[in-house]
């Protein structure tokens, strides 16, 4: 099967976007360059087209009570307007996908990973039921660009209806982009302020090339792998997958034990009760080459496990990773191609931006 | 460094030969396949090298490649100031961005590399 294409494809491609395959969609891995676009994200504002990932919304007055089940975090807890981040498990506490819920007066809506929209659809219609809900995968209809830097509310306010710059951080709202509805979400995935815009596919260009006009970078998927790295949050199929937990992954602040019930909660629970397991960790490597997934960690001259994800990261000038390592580690040496670099253990987020 | 005058190694390296000194780099092809550049790892000096030979490592942000020297003789230098700055590679293939002198062994040249017309059809012929 081929690869899907954005309503923003061409649009790439007159960019000068480079593009590479992700989760079965054809994206712009860069355009200029992927520091010069990192660094345009953390000192002003960068444009990414997320429309590959998938956007469902659910109708009937039993969408909360299937939400609730297959949700690690509350969605019963949440106000209107808000966004939680939680993750989808298995029976066995394993992680499904890392998803986004949105709770509007007259319904709900998730964001799920691209390559994960076709299980997670299939996830909940299996655990449907006889509940009165219908799920609408609008992921094809949609375009989804998120604007994100610190210049993002400056730029953008005014481009919509309504204000957008009194948002709170993880709200959303609808409202209308040229007399048409959307939804914009004070949300994103490079550890800078920003926003995600949804509009219809017939408006993804007239939006982008608005929001270009205004000075806004495009971004290609290696400034957002770089961005979310150095804010230390989790991609799936690297620090996420059906064998890793939400607690050995660092995720326990979105797991409500307090929630009566929802899939994984009872292996969560004894997984809880162990502390001798591997977590994930930042490390801070020596010198500027970067260690890539899969690079053997070693520990007292012993392989003892794998980076999840590293790269050179362009703010911090600096060679950093994440691993899952035996609670306690302080340092450890990574293999790159033959040669054993030494790495410190650090606290995470590597960055975190200016308040 | 003028890149018509120039030879090239289908590896992507170019060189420039004055006297007995080989000077070569990356092709600006190369480096914008590449993407930004994070880090060279260049030969020591005193290192023979042979053409073809695997003599470092080029990393960008996405990727990394061996270097391989485009001809027979001595690494005499490497270029500090790109291993210290390694966007002067993406700036600059054919200037700052040069990497590695080589002292040309006795008898040997670059004629078994490309001229400029040469690497291009190749290049092309490679389908980037």
């Amino acid at each position: 099967m081929a690869n899907l294409r954005t309503p923003l494809y061409d649009w790439h491609l007159s960019r000068k976007g480079r593009m590479v395959p992700f989760g079965g969609w054809e994206m712009p891995v860069q355009y200029a360059g992927i520091i010069e676009e990192h660094k345009a994200v953390r000192t002003g504002a960068g444009m990414f087209d997320v429309s590959h990932m998938a956007r469902l919304s659910f109708a009937g007055a039993d969408a909360l009570s299937l939400i609730d089940e297959v949700f690690t975090n509350s969605a019963a807890g949440m106000k209107d307007f808000q966004v939680r981040y939680g993750l989808v498990c298995n029976e066995a506490g394993g992680i499904l996908d890392d998803i986004l819920v949105y709770r509007w007066p007259y319904g709900w809506a998730m964001v799920v990973n691209a390559s994960n929209r076709l299980k997670i659809v299939d996830w909940l219609n299996a655990r449907k039921g006889t509940r009165q809900v219908e799920i609408s995968d609008q992921t094809l209809d949609t375009c989804m660009i998120a604007v994100q830097g610190p210049k993002a509310v400056e730029l953008c306010e005014g481009m919509f209806f309504d204000k957008i710059g009194d948002l709170k951080y993880y709200y959303a709202k609808p409202t209308r982009y040229k007399d048409v509805g959307c939804v914009v979400s004070r949300t994103g995935y490079t550890g800078d302020d920003g926003f995600e815009f949804m509009v219809g596919k017939n408006q993804a260009v007239q939006l982008a090339d608005e929001l270009l006009a205004k000075g806004i970078v495009p971004c290609g998927l290696g400034a957002r792998d770089t961005l979310r790295l150095e804010a230390a949050m989790p991609l799936y199929g690297h620090e996420l997958n059906e064998t890793i937990d939400p607690l050995s992954a660092g995720l326990g602040w979105a797991v409500k034990f307090e929630k009566p019930s929802f899939i994984g909660k009872d292996a969560l629970l004894s997984k809880k009760a162990d502390t001798s397991k591997p977590v994930r960790m930042g490390l801070e490597l020596q010198g500027k080459r970067a260690a890539r997934e899969g690079s053997p960690v070693h520990i007292g001259g012993q392989p003892v496990s794998t980076v999840t994800s590293g790269s050179f990261v362009p703010t911090l000038d600096k060679s950093i990773a994440m691993a899952m390592l035996p609670p306690g580690t302080t340092s450890c040496e990574v293999d790159i191609r033959g040669t054993l670099t030494p790495a410190t253990v650090v606290p995470l987020p590597f960055y975190k931006r200016a308040k | 460094m003028d890149p018509k005058t120039l030879r090239y190694a289908k590896s992507h390296e170019w060189a420039a030969v004055a006297g007995d000194v080989c000077t070569m780099g990356v092709t600006q092809h190369a480096a914008e396949l590449l993407g930004d550049v994070t880090f060279l790892k260049l030969p020591k000096t005193g290192l023979a090298v042979k053409p073809g030979q695997d003599f470092g490592e080029i990393e960008s942000v996405k990727s990394v490649s061996n270097l391989y020297s485009p001809v027979a003789g001595e690494v005499i230098e490497v270029n500090a100031k790109a291993v210290d700055t390694p966007s002067l590679v993406n700036e600059s293939p054919y200037g700052d961005g040069w990497l590695v002198k080589i002292r040309l062994a006795s008898g040997a040249d670059t004629g078994h590399l490309l001229d400029l017309s040469g690497y291009e059809t190749f290049v092309k012929s490679e389908g980037h």
